[in-house]
């Protein structure tokens, strides 16, 4: 991007101006606005759940309900007791964000390398935006998928007892991660100076030994950006798990078992739950608890990016 | 040749194989087998009420209603956003800092999340209240329920950062030469921004309308509970209407329809559908950018 500074006129500027000027800035604070509203609104049909009467509401501590043995973690909001233990929910989201950030960090990266370090830059050119293309299938497409082809395949190979499960939800998943990771990870190695890689070269190493050791830790902080906006996204999906994953909430850490994820729970059952009612307003701060999480990973992404690139920028190197 | 050389060549190359393969399997698939099930019937009529036969045009129609209102409501608070980001705020303003970062929070936010917002501040907040206000002896509630109305001001707010991004980066590739020419002529700076700047970076502008358009079309949990309806074969003429939605269709007739094995030639058809649509508009938005790259490089 060029760094091209706009002329500022110094001189007396017509009230029609300066009140564009100022429509304009009312305007841009919607997106300030719209954040804030997004916050207000969520929590204010979750919070009411701590003052109004829920008493016993055993949200992430285990729980000795009426019949049982000892003190469980069950999400079970339509039984009686209603149980809303959110563990499960938590361990699903964590089993199935996981297992695709497993299976999609090391082949996005890795073609990503290719793409930036091995390929012609023709072939490149093409190839680029076809992975870009499959960044903007719609994510029911993506579980329509899941479930047509991706279920039956690993019920074949892997012999699981269920059809519907976190495996089969997360391999889905890493298809709406992988062109997100691939693109920015590219562009983050793409971007570092050709001098580097001539220098390296110059210097005899081999080219595996310019990537990993040159090229690598150049690119890094855009690489985890990359890997925490993928992150973020895989978090985030609803439709994907909500049709793969076979939405039981299980305490169960494999990855052949089925899983609800926070997302997936609210997208299924909000629809039935009353207005202010309990289960609800749990909903709600699912939602809530999503939000929170969104905007934590953005802080520390953009953190950890910032520590790093400063560690890299040789302007700002002291011979450390 | 070098064997680690030769290995970093092997195993990304493979990795590059892999995903290519995958993609072109499952998409070769879902094309193959939804081009035979899509007609011209399931285009243009109505499904019948267990989904499983008839058409989807219905959901086409919802889906581009409900697209076009969102446009409509959510491009020019985008633009506006990027025209004052790019040509307004000065370099270290505060207020330009905590636009940047709100539109950054609000692109991570979870779509999901979107839909709750949705609900409670569009159905339950603004609907409820001008219901309160105008139409007090209504049965039923007028504005007060999911409809077309809140479903595209939902997706508006959620395709708000692509606008925003977009459009200020095809602004700030203007050149400044252009600006300067402009106020040597006289010009004013709104002047210069009408019809110098905007019309430069047009391109650039319709690349972010474009992928905007194509994201609010696929988006299915921002609508769950903000308008989308399972079964209304009618068209809807009121944006306070329920209305169907591609997406929304797809999950319904994979997950939820009452025989799925005979609806499945139904869900095959409208996948392809929905697949070809966001297809085009991401093609169409790659040539758009690649067009705008060129265009300031000349």
């Amino acid at each position: 991007m060029s760094t091209s500074r706009k002329p500022r006129r110094r001189f007396r500027r017509s009230l029609g101006e300066r009140i564009a000027e100022r429509a304009l800035a009312l305007v841009a604070a919607s997106a300030i606005g719209a954040i804030t509203l997004i916050l207000v609104f969520v929590v204010r049909e979750a919070l009411p759940l701590f003052w109004d009467g829920h008493e016993g509401l055993a949200l992430a501590a285990p729980h000795r309900y009426p019949n049982y043995d000892h003190p469980v973690y069950v999400w079970q909001p339509v039984g009686y007791p209603p149980k809303y233990g959110v563990v499960p929910l938590f361990v699903g989201t964590l089993k199935i964000t996981g297992l695709a950030m497993a299976i999609s960090t090391p082949l996005s990266l890795l073609a990503a390398i290719y793409v930036a370090e091995l390929m012609r830059p023709r072939r490149r050119a093409w190839i680029k935006p076809i992975i870009e293309l499959v960044a903007g299938v719609p994510s029911v497409v993506l579980g329509f998928i899941a479930l047509t082809y991706i279920a039956g395949a690993t019920q074949d190979l892997l012999g699981c007892t269920y059809r519907l499960n976190a495996l089969v939800a997360a391999i889905a998943l890493s298809l709406a991660v992988l062109p997100v990771i691939f693109t920015v990870a590219e562009d983050a190695l793409h971007g570092v100076p050709l001098a580097l890689r001539e220098a390296s070269l110059a210097l005899g190493a081999r080219r595996y030994q310019t990537v990993t050791r040159v090229v690598l830790p150049a690119a890094l902080p855009g690489i985890l950006a990359a890997l925490v906006l993928g992150f973020g996204r895989a978090i985030g999906e609803t439709m994907i798990v909500l049709m793969a994953s076979g939405n039981a909430a299980v305490l169960d850490p494999s990855p052949t078992s089925s899983a609800r994820t926070l997302t997936a729970t609210i997208a299924a059952e909000l629809g039935e739950s009353p207005r202010g009612s309990e289960h609800w307003r749990v909903l709600f701060l699912l939602g809530m608890i999503l939000l929170l999480i969104t905007w934590a990973l953005d802080a520390v992404g953009r953190i950890v990016v910032r520590r790093l690139a400063r560690r890299l920028d040789p302007s700002t190197d002291e011979g450390a | 040749m070098n064997i680690g050389d030769r290995g970093l060549r092997l195993l990304s190359g493979l990795a590059l194989f892999v995903v290519l393969a995958a993609i072109l399997a499952i998409f070769g698939l879902v094309v193959v087998e939804g081009a035979g099930a899509l007609s011209w019937r399931m285009l243009v009529e109505a499904p019948s009420s267990d989904l499983a036969t008839g058409g989807v045009m219905p959901a086409i129609y919802g889906t581009a209603a409900c697209t076009l209102l969102m446009t409509v409501a959510g491009v020019p608070v985008g633009v506006a956003t990027a025209v004052y980001l790019a040509e307004y705020a000065p370099r270290r303003s505060r207020f330009a800092t905590a636009v940047r970062a709100a539109v950054r929070i609000l692109a991570g936010v979870p779509s999901i999340v979107f839909g709750l917002f949705g609900l409670g501040f569009f159905v339950l907040f603004v609907g409820k209240s001008i219901d309160g206000l105008f139409y007090r002896d209504a049965a039923s509630p007028v504005f007060g329920r999911p409809a077309l109305l809140w479903s595209s001001l939902t997706l508006a707010v959620l395709t708000l950062p692509v606008v925003i991004v977009t459009t200020e980066e095809a602004i700030r590739r203007v050149p400044r030469e252009l600006r300067e020419a402009s106020y040597a002529l006289g010009a004013t700076q709104l002047t210069t921004i009408g019809r110098v700047v905007l019309p430069h970076a047009r391109a650039g502008i319709l690349t972010g309308v474009v992928l905007a358009v194509s994201r609010g079309a696929g988006e299915v949990a921002p609508i769950l509970f903000t308008g989308v309806a399972n079964y209304l074969p009618r068209i809807p003429t009121d944006v306070r209407d329920g209305f169907m939605h591609l997406g929304y269709h797809v999950y319904v007739l994979a997950t939820q329809a009452p025989d799925v094995d005979r609806a499945r030639a139904m869900v095959f058809g409208t996948v392809l559908v929905l697949l070809v649509l966001t297809f085009v508009l991401d093609a169409a938005a790659l040539l758009l950018r690649a067009r705008a790259h060129r265009g300031t490089r000349s």
